[in-house]
């Protein structure tokens, strides 16, 4: 298994590279440092401030090759700041991208870890129900329910949710946010809540598809030859052999929860990471915009890891090699 | 040429491609089956589909009105000279619109109170600019049904060219090709399409190529996965044996037998499309003029009070039905077409 972590590792780094790439050319080639320049110091910037910034930002570099200082140009610059976790400064108001993080962070798994806790919860149980009652009417009603949920944009439920919850019923604070830990649960609730609307339709068709195919083994017949109760076989048997398609739907998201939702932060004024790319973007602000894309692929490809492994632990046939 | 003839032409290149490849599809019998099968299921979705087709159609194609040309003065004459399609006819011009909200059905505006400026009634009300609802939802059938179905048309080649190519040769082409699908993949998506959308520039243009470079990694897995299986079976080995060529084996053994897949996609990423559009909108950087647009808008007048809530509803429940009857098409589609499940219900 070790053997296998490491070249998985190793196959991980290579991705990592050409992620690294991409947002290279994206950043660097696709939009020059001429215009990111330009956007955030003005259209009508003397030439002197626009190079001065440029100056400032590490923009002026050589693009790809410094012949004076072989390891001196942005696309160097570019790999090396990236692998260490140097990511400097904002393009827009020049403060410490990591110094974001951090205050990013907090919030944003504040919101992230109940919702993503919750809706384990509700949609495995709901998904067990709907596959419990398979091919009757409840099946079909549950079916056409998720089709009609997964139908409504997330926005609107966005939008819907903070109207019902907060306006009308006025359970909970309408927006805003507050770390201390007596009031931090009034002002997630509405995300809360929403996300966990907008994601049932989606999860709970797929938990159900997952185990009504499961449903359909032999072993599944056996058991029922047996004697054994449709309730007992769903949970003993057909939960604990759909696992594997279950983790691979659910392990690989647990590292992006760091970085938060962007929706529901920006509606509901959580300062997480969501609602920082979200400022990144109506500020131009790239460095920061860059810095997100590349922090999320790492989780996600770590995410991806801790999938494989996560086999490992409920199936014991699944040998990584 | 005007601009209005070219996206005239390219609605014309576009309507006829399908026919084409609705007529080339009809000669088979697989398909004209499976088309069968899919209209007896399904007529309601796909009579409510049509009818977003027609009225996207209604307002792709343009043209300027000439008898009334130097007859009018100033301002006027402009707006008469603009292109206008058959759904911007339907409504009344410029000129009469009004001054901010007014009602559903209302003759007067909702706020202050005033004569509506428009003879007759706005059958959904008018928004913050006066601007008539019902048109401007009507509009938003159009930008929909381009960006999932442009965006479509950038996926599909994309992944069927890497797919299998990938899946064909194998080796080598294949590393670099599943080098290129897991690095695209392992970007968040949304996060992967702000960042294209940022690079590339707003637009309708950037939206739906940002949309392809995010949506076709998916497809071209599943292409690929298909290909290696298609490769070993005996037609394609006896295709080989005969001396056919690569290129002829793939045109004619490997493309055909993936075009279940294709039309299964067509219609399940359509919808994702349109939704991604619609959360683009709400960060800033949609199209103008989408449904997602329009509830960007909205996003504050239900904590109006006295709460507006015609925009809100109107473009929501027009998306709403949309992407229902795409996800509802889709599913009849894929029941029909994938073998796999055809297998299990036997």
């Amino acid at each position: 298994m070790w053997a296998y972590v490491v070249r998985r590792l190793a196959y991980s780094l290579v991705i990592i590279l050409g992620v690294l790439f991409l947002l290279f050319v994206l950043f660097f080639l696709v939009t020059t440092p001429d215009d990111i320049a330009r956007k955030a110091v003005g259209e009508k910037a003397p030439p002197q401030a626009l190079e001065q910034w440029k100056k400032n930002h590490g923009y002026d570099k050589p693009r790809f090759w410094n012949r004076e200082h072989p390891a001196d140009s942005m696309l160097v610059d570019h790999f090396r700041r990236m692998l260490t976790f140097d990511f400097g400064n904002s393009d827009a108001d020049d403060t410490p991208i990591w110094r974001r993080l951090r205050s990013g962070a907090g919030p944003s798994l504040s919101l992230t870890l109940p919702l993503f806790a919750l809706g384990l919860l509700l949609t495995i149980p709901l998904g067990l129900l709907v596959a419990f009652f398979r091919e009757t009417y409840i099946d079909r009603m549950g079916v056409v329910l998720c089709v009609l949920a997964m139908s409504i944009s997330t926005v609107l439920y966005i939008i819907g949710g903070q109207y019902l919850i907060a306006r009308v019923l006025r359970w909970f604070p309408i927006s805003g946010f507050d770390p201390s830990p007596v009031v931090i649960g009034r002002f997630l609730a509405v995300p809360v809540l929403v996300g966990l609307l907008a994601g049932v339709g989606d999860s709970v068709r797929f938990y159900r598809a997952v185990f009504v195919e499961e449903s359909g083994r032999d072993y599944v017949r056996t058991a029922r030859a047996k004697g054994c109760g449709e309730a007992r076989i769903l949970v003993h048997h057909v939960l604990r052999n759909s696992l594997v398609p279950i983790l691979t739907q659910v392990v690989v998201v647990i590292p992006s929860l760091v970085m938060g939702s962007i929706l529901l932060e920006s509606f509901f004024g959580i300062p997480g990471l969501g609602s920082i790319t979200v400022d990144a973007i109506n500020a131009n602000d790239f460095a920061t915009l860059r810095t997100m894309v590349y922090l999320g692929s790492l989780l996600f490809i770590l995410g991806q890891i801790l999938t494989d492994v996560s086999y490992t632990l409920v199936d014991p046939r699944v040998r990584l090699e | 040429m005007e601009p209005y003839l070219l996206s005239n032409a390219v609605v014309v290149v576009l309507v006829g491609g399908l026919a084409a490849a609705l007529a080339s599809a009809r000669r088979s019998r697989v398909w004209r089956d499976a088309g069968r099968e899919l209209v007896r299921r399904r007529p309601i979705v796909l009579a409510v589909l049509l009818a977003y087709v027609a009225i996207g159609l209604l307002d792709s194609l343009a043209w300027v009105s000439g008898s009334s040309a130097g007859t009018t003065q100033g301002a006027d004459t402009v707006s008469i000279h603009k292109p206008r399609s058959a759904i911007d006819r339907l409504f009344p011009d410029e000129r009469y619109r009004e001054k901010s909200y007014s009602a559903p059905l209302a003759d007067r505006e909702f706020l202050g109170g005033a004569p509506l400026r428009h003879p007759g009634r706005h059958l959904l009300g008018t928004d913050l600019l006066g601007r008539d609802v019902l048109y401007q939802t009507l509009k938003g059938a159009r930008v929909a049904l381009l960006v999932g179905g442009f965006t479509t048309l950038i996926v599909i080649p994309l992944a069927l060219l890497f797919g299998v190519v990938a899946g064909y040769f194998g080796g080598r082409v294949d590393d670099v090709i599943f080098f290129l699908i897991s690095t695209l993949a392992s970007m968040p998506s949304l996060l992967l399409l702000i960042a294209l959308i940022m690079v590339l520039g707003r637009g309708p243009v950037q939206v739906c190529v940002a949309l392809g470079i995010t949506g076709w990694v998916g497809f071209a897995r599943v292409v690929r996965g298909e290909t290696l299986k298609l490769r070993e079976l005996d037609y394609v080995h006896a295709a080989r044996a005969l001396g056919a060529s690569d290129a002829r084996i793939v045109l004619r053994h490997i493309v055909p037998n993936l075009m279940h897949l294709v039309v299964i996609t067509f219609v399940l990423t359509f919808s994702g499309f349109v939704l991604a559009e619609a959360v683009l909108s709400w960060l800033g950087i949609g199209i103008d003029g989408s449904w997602g647009r329009m509830i960007d808008q909205a996003r504050d007048e239900l904590s109006r009070d006295p709460i507006i809530w015609w925009n809100l509803v109107s473009a929501s429940v027009a998306l709403f039905g949309l992407i229902l009857a795409v996800n509802l098409l889709g599913d009849a589609v894929r029941d029909i077409l994938d073998p796999r499940t055809l297998r299990e219900r036997a």
